[in-house]
């Protein structure tokens, strides 16, 4: 193992194991079903444990997957048997408090999903390839917060904006129905 | 078509559920997608859009190649926008859709000028998206401005550039090497990424240099790396950089062992971690060099943080397979972590003191782990019941406790693959205790009494009906087995008539009462039952001549003579007709399975379904092949197969290697060869073998390999004579001779025309552990003292310096061939003495016991006590010669 940490996969599920947002950086998984079997197989593993607090940690399929729920969403990272744990740990953490940040505290499936691209962009901004790219959430925030709208609008005048995109987009399904 | 990815499920109480993402369609999205040609941009709206984008391939769906193509023509528009969130999505979008090298052309020019903004961002992104996409010549064409962007002042910018050039070392690996300068000045950055990134690289650049990574370690080490991650990697490299250093001889101080200890203090724990990790994996650690990275790690057993009581109990569970001594100053943290909320770890602590406990703590872990075993997965349980079945083989006295703790967890819930790792534990337990057998089989028969699983139910009763009539009662099994034909499926039921029949054969005395069990049978509702029990009531019924016994015995209890796998596209191939299925004529070649799936087989667990599965290798396969060529029938019963020698380096043409097997007379040389060239065909493939260094064989016969086709193995056979009953030993030198025909790849024929060449392969020893077979004793000391005292041979062996006691241990284990009994290979780390019990059978059916005691002065001189009995004495003075001759 003489290659820098790499990180094989983010995994965002919800309660249920249904996907939020993956980003896979390994060849392990070539397929999208050899993939919804590996994501099915880690959140029924870690399905009854309590990793509300602390990052937990399990051995799965020879590889380390380490994790932390909160409300409806579970956050998964990956790494390969003979990976250090705490570097890995280190990832979870960075994505973990990042999100939380960009969320505003407010970290459920339904925010994650209204601010999708604030996550994609945040895996983006945490990983390059397997490779840590940075782990601090703040800077991770930042990077991909700054960039996610018109920089000139404030963010107070953002989020209403998006509701009422939202709102507007609901009425419009509710009405089709 | 599209199907609607987020499907409206039946569960009303997901009707209430909002997703922004609800209903949405491919095909609609792709509509969506074309606002992106707009003359007037609207930023948030393509934001949007490109957000369900990469959704939509995020959730598994892919688009096709014209559907990707259109997407990415219309998303490079975009670059005229001026609004940096959308510019954002933009790169990441191409990064998803990962164009084809012709349309890449479209975006470079703008990324380009991306690359060379003012703004920071724009300038990290492009050199991401735009090292992701392109290839080598436009690689030349930007490399100026990627060896400036390694130097930038903003880190972000520079993070970017090197860790591009990490992945482009992969496909362009001779223009990244050019960049090492400005690399070189990477490391010295303050920023603590940067300075990771860049030590990756320059690592990975001048990694096949072996002076310069160690140059590269040697200046590093002193000092100067800030981030905890790239003194991660610094220990990583570290560790390589010893390992080379021992490989290339160099012996003394271990360099840099310093260093790893001082990363033990560092402030971060990955660190502490990664530098514990290293100094366990070191070769041939010391105790000395162990103990500080042991502490650290005792340390985090008890941290609040279930990652570093993880990371810690995992380190250590490697370190007690190997120094279970070291770690036993951890047991009192260990146990405690068994009640760990977090089960993976809490089985690892089980697993680890399963390794470092003793034979007295055996019974109190048992209890522990009992109260444990309820609540934790099944996958998990496997694990404990593999660790107990290894404890049980180094501990055979202990097979009572230990039985009654796989028994009883046989009798609770558990899955499939749970109950067979159990059964096999407990028939593994069996066979190598043989104390352990009749309560080994009452615990199964308990078992099948109410066991849902089909397999687990025929293989014991198959088990039960080859062991159970060498028992001392075998009447006792009868009820348990009868009671199947009544209870259970048809499978099961066929099953356990084959076994009654096995029973009422071997068992005189029971021969009337099974006959009037299976006569019950006939009247079965299902044809195979009934057909088994009538077969074996007309076998049975025979009480005749010895002919037919022995008939039927084969029929009962000998295996098929031919591979299942042939015989089964020998009955495919069959078509119906006057000629009946001729047996004989199904191939006996074993066509082993392609090179791939060797290896592993080789892992694969012991126990019931592992010995029916592998027909040629493991002594009954062996067995099994020999007899059934005729030229070796007259040798005799086989007396031991070596393991496969390598003849052969890994990688090359053909791949050989040889197995050993001893008869009374004879030895017969087994060439498993293999083709690794698609190209050819070999024919008349044969080993000439020069035994001229080896004085008491002389060769009777050879067989050759008719054919050779790439990647299917097969055998070439060479026979040597030798004094009967005689351990004599010698070398041989072996060259493959045989004829090569070029095969056309196309078609797969054969040229007719052939070239005959010859293959010079390694020399193969015949040594005096060849004549030993390893069987285990359970009772040391009974066995011990059973032998007469009289036959005892005691001498006295100096072996010289050596690096450690476990190193010469090792070296007589080896050079005798005999099994350790008791635990007794392992040997605590700083030991100066130890007693090694080995016990085995010589050539000639001799039982042989060794005691060996040895001894280690302050110079490492090592000294040997060998102490033998034999139940004769010709073979105990054999031992003495065959030590002082090694």
């Amino acid at each position: 193992m003489e290659l820098p940490p790499k990180v094989k996969n983010i995994l965002l599920l919800d309660s249920e194991g249904k996907r939020v947002a993956v980003k896979y950086y390994s060849d392990d998984w070539p397929t999208n079903s050899a993939k919804e079997a590996f994501e099915k197989s880690v959140f029924t593993a870690t399905q009854k444990t309590n990793a509300r607090t602390e990052v937990e940690v399990t051995a799965l399929e020879n590889n380390i997957v380490l994790y932390k729920f909160v409300q409806d969403l579970h956050f998964f990272v990956t790494g390969g048997e003979e990976e250090n744990e705490l570097i890995l740990a280190s990832v979870l953490e960075g994505l973990f408090d990042a999100v939380t940040l960009l969320l505003r505290g407010n970290v459920d499936k339904r925010e994650a999903l209204d601010n999708l691209d604030l996550i994609f962009l945040c895996f983006d901004e945490i990983i390059d390839g397997g490779i840590v790219l940075e782990t601090d959430a703040n800077v991770i925030a930042g990077k991909a917060g700054i960039n996610s709208a018109d920089p000139n609008a404030p963010l107070s005048e953002q989020t209403i904006s998006q509701a009422l995109a939202t709102a507007r987009e609901h009425l419009t399904r509710s009405l089709m129905k | 078509m599209a199907q609607p990815l987020v499907k409206k499920d039946d569960d009303h109480d997901d009707e209430l559920e909002y997703s922004p993402f609800m209903g949405i369609e491919k095909g609609a999205v792709l509509q969506e997608a074309r606002v992106f040609n707009d003359p007037q941009v609207d930023p948030r709206r393509c934001s949007q859009v490109i957000t369900k984008l990469l959704y939509l391939l995020n959730q598994g769906e892919s688009f096709t190649k014209v559907e990707a193509t259109e997407v990415f023509f219309s998303v490079t528009k975009l670059f005229q926008s001026k609004d940096t969130g959308l510019r954002r999505m933009v790169y990441l979008i191409i990064k998803e859709l990962s164009p084809s090298s012709d349309e890449v052309i479209i975006v470079t020019s703008s990324l380009m000028k991306d690359m060379n903004s003012k703004i920071d961002m724009y300038r990290a992104n492009a050199i991401r998206v735009l090292c992701r996409i392109i290839d080598g010549t436009l690689l030349t064409q930007i490399e100026r401005y990627l060896k400036q962007a390694i130097v930038d002042k903003n880190p972000v910018v520079s993070s970017a550039a090197l860790v591009s050039g990490l992945h482009l070392l992969k496909t362009n690996p001779e223009i990244v090497k050019r960049w090492s300068n400005e690399v070189q000045e990477g490391i010295q950055s303050r920023s603590a990424l940067v300075q990771f990134h860049a030590l990756a690289l320059l690592h990975q650049i001048r990694q096949n240099d072996r002076l310069a990574v160690s140059k590269l370690v040697g200046s590093l080490t002193r000092g100067s790396v800030r981030s905890p991650l790239a003194q991660c990697l610094l220990i990583r490299y570290t560790s390589q950089v010893i390992r080379d250093m021992a490989n290339h001889g160099q012996s003394g101080e271990r360099p840099f062992y310093e260093f790893l200890e001082s990363c033990l203090r560092h402030k971060a724990e990955m660190v502490i971690l990664e530098a514990a990790r290293a100094i366990t994996e070191l070769d041939g650690v010391t105790s000395r060099e162990l103990t500080p990275a042991i502490t650290v790690l005792q340390l985090f057993l008890s941290s609040p943080r279930p990652v570093l009581r993880f990371a810690a109990v995992r380190t250590l569970n490697k370190v007690a397979m190997t120094h279970p001594m070291a770690v036993t100053n951890c047991n009192i943290d260990m146990e405690s972590l068994i009640s760990d909320q977090n089960r993976s770890i809490a089985t690892l602590a089980i697993t680890t003191l399963l390794k470092t406990g003793n034979e007295s703590s055996v019974e109190r872990l048992m209890k522990q782990i009992t109260n444990f075993m309820s609540d934790i997965a099944d996958e998990f349980k496997i694990v404990v019941v593999e660790a107990i079945r290894s404890l049980c083989v180094k501990f055979p006295l202990k097979y009572r406790s230990l039985m009654t703790f796989l028994s009883n967890i046989l009798r609770e819930e558990g899955g499939f693959e749970y109950k067979r790792a159990i059964v096999d534990s407990i028939v593994t337990i069996i066979r190598d205790i043989p104390d352990a057998k009749e309560s080994g089989l009452l615990h199964l028969c308990e078992f099948i009494e109410d066991c849902e699983f089909t397999y687990l139910s025929t293989q014991i009763l198959h088990f039960l009906g080859i062991e159970g009539p060498n028992t001392s009662d075998p009447s006792k099994y009868i009820r348990y087995i009868y009671n199947r034909v009544h209870l259970e499926n048809a499978t099961v039921r066929a099953a356990a008539v084959s076994t009654l029949a096995k029973f009422g054969f071997m068992v005189e005395s029971l021969k009337p009462r099974i006959t009037v069990l299976l006569k019950r049978c006939i009247y079965d509702s299902d044809d195979e039952v009934r057909d088994r029990a009538t077969l074996y009531l007309s076998v049975l019924g025979g009480d005749g001549t010895v002919d037919t016994d022995k008939e039927s015995k084969d029929f009962l209890f000998g295996s098929l003579e031919v591979p299942l796998v042939n015989m089964e596209t020998s009955l495919k191939n069959y078509e119906p007709s006057e000629e009946a299925f001729d047996i004989n004529s199904v191939p006996k070649e074993v066509k082993s399975q392609p090179l791939a799936e060797k290896k592993a087989q080789g892992k694969k667990p012991t126990g019931l379904g592992a010995p029916p599965a592998a027909p040629a290798s493991g002594f009954d396969g062996y067995e099994k092949l020999l007899s059934s060529i005729p030229e070796f029938t007259a040798f005799g019963k086989l007396f031991k197969s070596s393991l496969p020698v390598e003849l052969t380096e890994a990688e090359t043409e053909y791949a050989v290697d040889v197995v050993k097997h001893i008869f009374d007379s004879h030895v017969v040389f087994q060439y498993n060869c293999t083709n690794t060239i698609p190209e050819q065909l070999l024919e008349r493939v044969n080993v000439i073998v020069d035994a001229s260094e080896a004085e008491e064989f002389s060769e009777v016969t050879s067989k050759a390999l008719n054919s050779l086709p790439y990647d299917s193995p097969g055998q070439a056979f060479v026979v040597f004579e030798k004094p009967a009953g005689v351990p004599a030993i010698g070398k041989f030198s072996n060259t493959l001779t045989f004829v090569v025909k070029e095969v056309d790849p196309s078609t797969g024929e054969a040229e007719d025309d052939g070239v005959e060449d010859e293959y010079q392969l390694e020399d193969l020893e015949v040594v005096a552990g060849d004549y030993m077979v390893k069987v285990g004793v359970s009772n040391f000391r009974n066995a011990w003292e059973s032998l007469d005292e009289e036959d005892e041979r005691v001498d006295e062996y100096g072996l010289g310096q050596r690096d450690s006691l476990g190193e010469a241990v090792k070296a007589v284990i080896d050079l005798l061939g005999m099994q350790t009994c008791e635990g007794t290979e392992t040997i605590p780390l700083n030991a100066r003495s130890h007693t090694c019990l080995l016990s085995g059978v010589y050539i000639g059916n001799v039982k042989v016991l060794v005691r060996a005691q040895f001894g280690m002065d302050s110079s490492k001189d090592i000294a040997m006590k060998l102490t033998v009995r034999a139940e004769d004495v010709s073979v105990a003075e054999a031992i003495h010669e065959i030590v002082a001759s090694g």
